[in-house]
Parts: structure tokens; C-alpha cells; sequence
């Protein structure tokens, strides 16, 4: 059996995601067992089936804008039940990667992005976790009011939000591989 | 004994009860935990989402230290972190990923928040009276990384896991049948999407009190911090009444063993334990 291929430059997104990650999304049949299972597509403007569709007819700013990409919380449902073995949950790390490259996330979808960027940030000067720094950090950028103000509080009574950071020794180790990787 | 331990971030910070009922209960059965020296955060969601490469790095290097210690075992009680240390071991075994300037081959054992107590099993037993919980009903909740990505954890059945459900058995609790075993709870989300988190673990509350689970057990602690810190949350949107107490495994294994609540973090949550604590108090062992 022969497989059908789309013409000339409708392949170009395909074959880009293919050479990025090694995802082959011309195995997608569109079945829409992904998004049948998908936790989040209540808040995705398109399902992940959806998605790779618009993927495999070369629309790439359609993708890379959308909520859907943001909106993943990676829980591998989709990937687990894909009939055709897609990596359909490392396929949204791959348009994350390209649509923070591009600056493409809209206003909405930047609160996610600057969450992660907080959080590798505190990780960069740290070492580790530092969850009050991610707290302020985060709160600073995505100039939403932090919504758990008022769990803050007992969460310090029990010791479980630390005042002061948990500084690795070797910090510059983790500078190291920061700008290694940020290359 | 000694085992390899990476503790991770949120175990050193808001998870503090989880990590204190695992050190509480390990010394019961007299399993000395060998932390990595100087580990450093393995980068979670973060780094997966925005930087690949960065998903490989931070966590190899916990993986070198480990080697550099000549640990063969590493336990890791998140289960984000030990499937990040398990596919960082398999993109090194696959030379798709080299650790620069190490030798580290990729081959220490990553063992995750439920295959350990599986594993010490006879350690554990013996310490158990199984009276105490036994009129205890609770439901057992995987969520996503224990079992996902199956190819690469190898572990248990991706859509019905029974391992957590054994190691509960064997103490003396009744574990009840229900459908949310492997749903999403909303994971890292908890601060930049909460209404997804709210939407996600109502069901998971709601589907558990419907079976008539007495407490929902956990082995993830952002699992727990979305259910029992959201809790009144979500009861509050959807309104509807749970307190659902949501116990860490190793807490409720501790409590099978007679050790104190508090010792155990019990009385750090937000939805209080006492209809589990009293029980397993109570009752004449
Ligand atoms: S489950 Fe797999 S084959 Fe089916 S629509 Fe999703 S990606 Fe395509
Ligand atoms: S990994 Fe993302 S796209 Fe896949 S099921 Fe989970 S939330 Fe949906």
C-alpha cells in the first residue's frame, strides 16, 4: 500500500517537527482518540487531533499562536492511548520550544510561559527550588494578583514555604549548564 | 540498608510532610537514605516545556553525582523527577544524550514513590499490625507519571495500576473500585491555571466520595498540594462538601505501623486527618 503525501510545501511544518524531534506526524490518521482522552481540551481552542491536522496542512502560525500548545499540562494521556504511537505530548513541548523562539504566545498564553520562566530562573540562582522566589517572581510578571494570598500564611506556620532559599553549593555548575543549553 | 535518594525540591519546601513521613517510616525499618550530594532541581515542567536540551542537562547531573557516590539505586518520591531521571538514563542508553566530561553511563536504577514500598515489603510487614486500618475504605490515585509514559516507566498498567492498591491491602485498608485512578488532577498548574485545577480534581473528589472512599491516597505531591490545598476551593465553586482527607502513602504505612500522626506530617494538611488518624489510633491492636 502506498502512503498518499500532500503536495510540495504543505510538508515543510511536518518535516521540520520530524527533523527537530524525531515526531513523525504523517502517521496521524485522525482518529481523534487523543482528544477524546486530553484532560484540558475544554480550555484548548484546538484539540490536540485538531492540532496536528493544521501541522500536517502546513499551517504554522495557526499552531504556534494557539492556546492549545499552552494550555498541555503534559499529563501523556494522549501519547499512552495514540493507536499510531504519536508523540503527540512531546509534539506540544516541541511548539512550545518554537513559539517562545519566535514570540508568538499571545497575552493570555504568556502567563503559563512567564510561570516557566520564573520558576528557571529561581532554579539558575539557586540551584534549586526556591518557592517564595517563584511566588514573587511570578506574581512581578504576570501582573495577575497571586491567588493564594491567603494560604500563604498557614502554609509558613506549618514550615511548608521556606524563608530562605535552598542554595546549592556548586551554583556555578548549573550557571554553566544554563548557558550551555540556552545556546 | 542504604538507598540512593534524590528528594527533590518540593519535598525539601511545601511537601515537607510527604518527606517527613518517608524518613520517618524508612528508620522504622531501619533503610538509611544516602541523599546525592549537592543535587541540584531537576527542572521539572519548566525546562520540558520551553528547553530541551535544559530537560537532560540538570537532571544528568544529579545522575553523575549519584555515580560519583557509587550509588547503583536511586529512589526519587516525585514522580515527575524520577520519569525525568528515567528518560535522561534512556536518551544517555540510547546515545541520543552524553553527559559532558563524565563517564556516566546511564545505568543507575531509578525507583519510583510506590515501587519501593513493593520492594520492602518484608521490611514493612512485620512492623504492621493490620487491625488498625482495617475498617478503613480509601482510593488509591496513580495520576499521571507513575504509570505515563509506559513504554519508557515500564511500570504497572498504564490504565488500570493495581500496584499502589497491593501495597494498601497488605496493611489492612480496603481499597475501593473507582474510575479517576489515572486522571490528570491538573499537575503543575496549580498557581497559573487554577481553574483547571479546580475543574480537574472536583472530579477526582467527587468520583472517590461517590465510591465511598473514607480518603484518597497519594504518591505525588503535587497531587496532594492540588487536592487537599484546592480542596475548599473547589468545594466552595462547585458547591458541594467533600473533606477528603489526601494521605501520602508513606503516611498511611506509617499509621499501619502505630507511629504518631504528627511525626508524620499528618497535622501539616489542610483538610484535616483525623477521621483516618483516630481510626488507626483507636482500634485495639
Ligand atoms: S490518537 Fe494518534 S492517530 Fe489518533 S488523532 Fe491522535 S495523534 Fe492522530
Ligand atoms: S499531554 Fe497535553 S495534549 Fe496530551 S492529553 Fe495531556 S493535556 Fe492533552
Amino acid at each position: 500500500m502506498k502512503t498518499l503525501r500532500l503536495k510540495n510545501n504543505l510538508q515543510q511544518f511536518v518535516d521540520e517537527i520530524d527533523k527537530i524531534s524525531g515526531i513523525n506526524l504523517r502517521d496521524c490518521y485522525q482518529c481523534g482518540k487523543c482528544s477524546a482522552g486530553c484532560p484540558m481540551v475544554m480550555q484548548m481552542d484546538y484539540p490536540p487531533s485538531k492540532l496536528i491536522r493544521h501541522i500536517q496542512l502546513g499551517e504554522r502560525e495557526q499552531v504556534l499562536t494557539s492556546s492549545t500548545i499552552w494550555v498541555c499540562v503534559s499529563c501523556l494521556t494522549c501519547s499512552t492511548r495514540c493507536p499510531k504511537d504519536v508523540e503527540i505530548a512531546g509534539l506540544m513541548d516541541v511548539c512550545r520550544e518554537l513559539s517562545i523562539k519566535e514570540g508568538l504566545a499571545t497575552r493570555e498564553q504568556r502567563k503559563i510561559q512567564q510561570f516557566h520562566k520564573s520558576f528557571l530562573e529561581t532554579i539558575r540562582s539557586n540551584g534549586r527550588l526556591y518557592e517564595v522566589m517563584l511566588i514573587a517572581k511570578y506574581k512581578l510578571r504576570a501582573l495577575a494578583l497571586f491567588q493564594d494570598v491567603a494560604k500563604t500564611p498557614k502554609m509558613l506556620l506549618t514550615g511548608k514555604l521556606k524563608l530562605l532559599p535552598h542554595k546549592i553549593e556548586n551554583v556555578e555548575a548549573i550557571n554553566k549548564i544554563f548557558e550551555e543549553c540556552d545556546k | 540498608m542504604k538507598l540512593g535518594y534524590y528528594p527533590g525540591c518540593a519535598l525539601e519546601g511545601s511537601s515537607k510532610d510527604y518527606s517527613m513521613s518517608l524518613e520517618r517510616v524508612f528508620k522504622e525499618i531501619g533503610v538509611e537514605l544516602e541523599p546525592i550530594q549537592d543535587w541540584n532541581c531537576c527542572g521539572a515542567s519548566a525546562a520540558h516545556s520551553t528547553n530541551h536540551k535544559l530537560a537532560l542537562a540538570l537532571p544528568a547531573r544529579n545522575l553523575a553525582l549519584a555515580k560519583e557516590q557509587e550509588l547503583t539505586e536511586l529512589f526519587a518520591p516525585c514522580p515527575f523527577c524520577s520519569k525525568t531521571l528515567i528518560n535522561t538514563n534512556q536518551d544517555i542508553l540510547d546515545n541520543k544524550y552524553k553527559v559532558e566530561n563524565g563517564n556516566y553511563d546511564g545505568k543507575i536504577k531509578v525507583i519510583n514513590s510506590v515501587d519501593i514500598f513493593t520492594r520492602l515489603m518484608d521490611k514493612i510487614q512485620p512492623k504492621v499490625n493490620q487491625e488498625r486500618l482495617k475498617d478503613l475504605k480509601v482510593a488509591c490515585y496513580y495520576g499521571c507519571l507513575l504509570v505515563r509514559p509506559p513504554k519508557l516507566l515500564k511500570y504497572d498498567d498504564p490504565e488500570q495500576p493495581t500496584s499502589m492498591d497491593e501495597v494498601v491491602k497488605k496493611l489492612g485498608a480496603q481499597t475501593v473500585d473507582w474510575e479517576f485512578k489515572i486522571e490528570c488532577c491538573g499537575g503543575g498548574f496549580t498557581v497559573c491555571n487554577e481553574d483547571a485545577v479546580l475543574e480537574l480534581s472536583n472530579k477526582i473528589l467527587e468520583d472517590a466520595q461517590e465510591n465511598g472512599a473514607q480518603a484518597i491516597i497519594v504518591a505525588c505531591q503535587m497531587c496532594q498540594i492540588n487536592l487537599d490545598m484546592r480542596q475548599t476551593a473547589i468545594e466552595k465553586k462547585y458547591n458541594v462538601s467533600y473533606n477528603m482527607p489526601i494521605i501520602y502513602l508513606p503516611q498511611l504505612i506509617g499509621l499501619a505501623m502505630g507511629i504518631e500522626p504528627k511525626e508524620l506530617g499528618l497535622n501539616m494538611h489542610f483538610v484535616p486527618t483525623e477521621g483516618v488518624t483516630v481510626q488507626a489510633q483507636n482500634n485495639p491492636v
